[in-house]
């Protein structure tokens, strides 16, 4: 029988979960650190400096990382490609909105749009760290003048308007996705409780807001700094 | 009142179906939506038309063999009823309504508005009963004790009556809240343990290998249950189906 468990519909459904509850728990991390370059650019540095050179985090929890996001990825397409086919014919009259939300029934568009979001956002951040890193063999997260470089590359993204604006955009999809996302895995993984259901879809509403208001509140913080 | 009704017509499993435009006239609002359409089959048979075929067979909410996607709604726009239960008071005249089967790979449909949910037999038989000696001497229910609140919950379960509506009104055509009622029912009696393992790795198989679609939970199936059955089931479910998956060599 074991060659069958993750291949079933609920195996899939709770394996999908576990990735989606992993990359909520990675989010809650980014986003605090981020914040940081707000509060106290100084310790963002250290910070970014810490994340970028340890080796655990970058040769264990990173790769581990992007296979999440992949993984969260394909089998999203894949389910929706299956369940698409589990109903050829449509209904010529359907009025989904009476049962569910919109938020439930368009995961694959939130999600997709925050993928894509993350291809600009790799090709921002990740790409350039990896040139630096690995191919230019620079790990001292120094810049020419001798100081920390991680501040001040931040900021200089954040100076374009068209990149602010796009990460505010994306920000608002990952919110919308989280709000069905968050409570959504609890209930996948076999977690709901009468006693704890309610609590953990409010602490679910409240991430998927805080957490993305959090992250386009630093991008304009830096617009703003920078063009006041 | 007077109605307008857009119907699925379809001379049988392999003819291609549309839909096809009716008049009703003089309908009460005491009826139930069953009753009109059979007031339209009248009408028809009368002009020598070949009446809509539909099932049904309780009329009184506990069959579940009624089924229908009326105006963009399993079994119409009330809530906690099945299609015989519905009144045509919850219609206006002059309203058009459309009339629909229950829509999903795993549930083809035979004529008209009748679909075949027979994947729903099988999946039922893969595991979702009990093995007991019925030799005479059977073991009297009462000698083994059990929780009111567990007794309740399985009760509860036990009212999904094999509609369908869940799978017709879920956007992926899932049959999670069915075999969730299903694995439920049994999981939470003494009576259901001893082959608790088997039954919701073969129920879930079995409902996969139907072609029904993967849940998303976006709760659809539970607004539209005509028995209110939880989406606490499919939770269940899920929780037999992992600590299945991981304790059975
Ligand atoms: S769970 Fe509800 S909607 Fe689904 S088959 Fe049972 S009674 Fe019908
Ligand atoms: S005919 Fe039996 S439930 Fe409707």
């Amino acid at each position: 029988m074991s060659n069958r468990k993750g291949t079933t519909s609920v195996g899939r459904k709770i394996l999908m979960a576990l990735s989606g509850l992993f990359l909520i728990v990675f989010l809650l991390q980014h986003c605090t650190i981020n914040f940081l370059s707000v509060v106290a650019p100084d310790t963002f540095n250290e910070v970014s400096q810490f994340m970028g050179t340890n080796p655990l985090i970058q040769y264990a929890l990173q790769p581990v990382l992007a296979f999440g996001v992949f993984f969260h990825l394909i089998m999203g397409i894949y389910l929706e490609r299956k369940n698409r086919n589990a109903r050829p014919i449509k209904y010529a009259m359907d009025k989904p909105a009476t049962n569910s939300s919109w938020m439930s029934r368009n995961m694959i568009i939130t999600g997709i749009m925050v993928m894509l979001f993350l291809a600009v956002h790799f090709y921002d951040f990740w790409l350039p760290e990896l040139n630096t890193k690995f191919l230019k063999g620079d790990m001292s997260g120094l810049n020419a003048a001798g100081e920390y470089r991680y501040m001040e590359e931040m900021a200089h993204k954040f100076s374009n308007a068209g990149r602010v604006i796009l990460y505010v955009l994306s920000f608002i999809f990952l919110s919308l996705h989280l709000l069905h996302g968050f409570q959504s895995a609890f209930q996948s993984v076999g977690f709901n409780h009468n006693k704890y259901t309610p609590t953990i879809k409010r602490l679910g509403n409240l991430y998927a807001i805080v957490v993305p208001a959090v992250f386009i509140f630093i991008a304009l913080f830096h617009y703003f700094n920078q063009h006041a | 009142m007077n109605l307008k009704l857009k119907i699925w017509r379809q001379k049988d499993a392999e003819d291609k179906g549309k839909m096809v435009a009716y008049n009703v006239t003089d309908i009460s609002e005491h009826m139930s939506f069953l009753e009109m359409l059979d007031v339209l089959n009248e009408q028809l048979v009368n002009s020598g038309e070949e009446p809509v075929a539909f099932d049904h067979d309780c009329r009184e909410g506990i069959c579940g063999m009624c089924s229908l996607y009326i105006n963009g709604e399993a079994h119409g726009p009330d809530r906690g009823v099945t299609t015989c239960q519905l009144h045509m008071r919850m219609f206006n005249d002059g309203d058009t309504i459309f009339i629909e089967p229950f829509r999903a790979k795993a549930f083809p449909v035979i004529k008209d508005l009748v679909v075949d949910r027979s994947a729903f037999d099988r999946i039922q038989q893969s595991g979702g009963y009990i093995s007991v000696n019925t030799s005479g001497n059977t073991q009297d229910a009462n000698a083994i004790p059990i929780p009111k609140a567990d007794a309740d919950e399985a009760m509860d379960a036990a009212t999904c009556i094999g509609c369908g509506a869940c799978v017709a009104t879920c956007k992926n055509s899932s049959a999670m809240l069915f075999v969730g009622a299903k694995v439920s029912q049994y999981a939470l009696l003494p009576q259901g343990k001893v082959e608790a393992k088997d039954r919701v790795m073969n129920m879930v198989n079995q409902m996969d290998k139907e072609g029904f679609g993967n849940c998303t939970n976006t709760g659809a199936c539970e607004v539209e249950c005509p028995k209110g059955i939880s989406l606490t089931n499919i939770a269940r479910m899920n929780r037999e189906y992992f600590s299945a998956s991981v304790t059975e060599d």
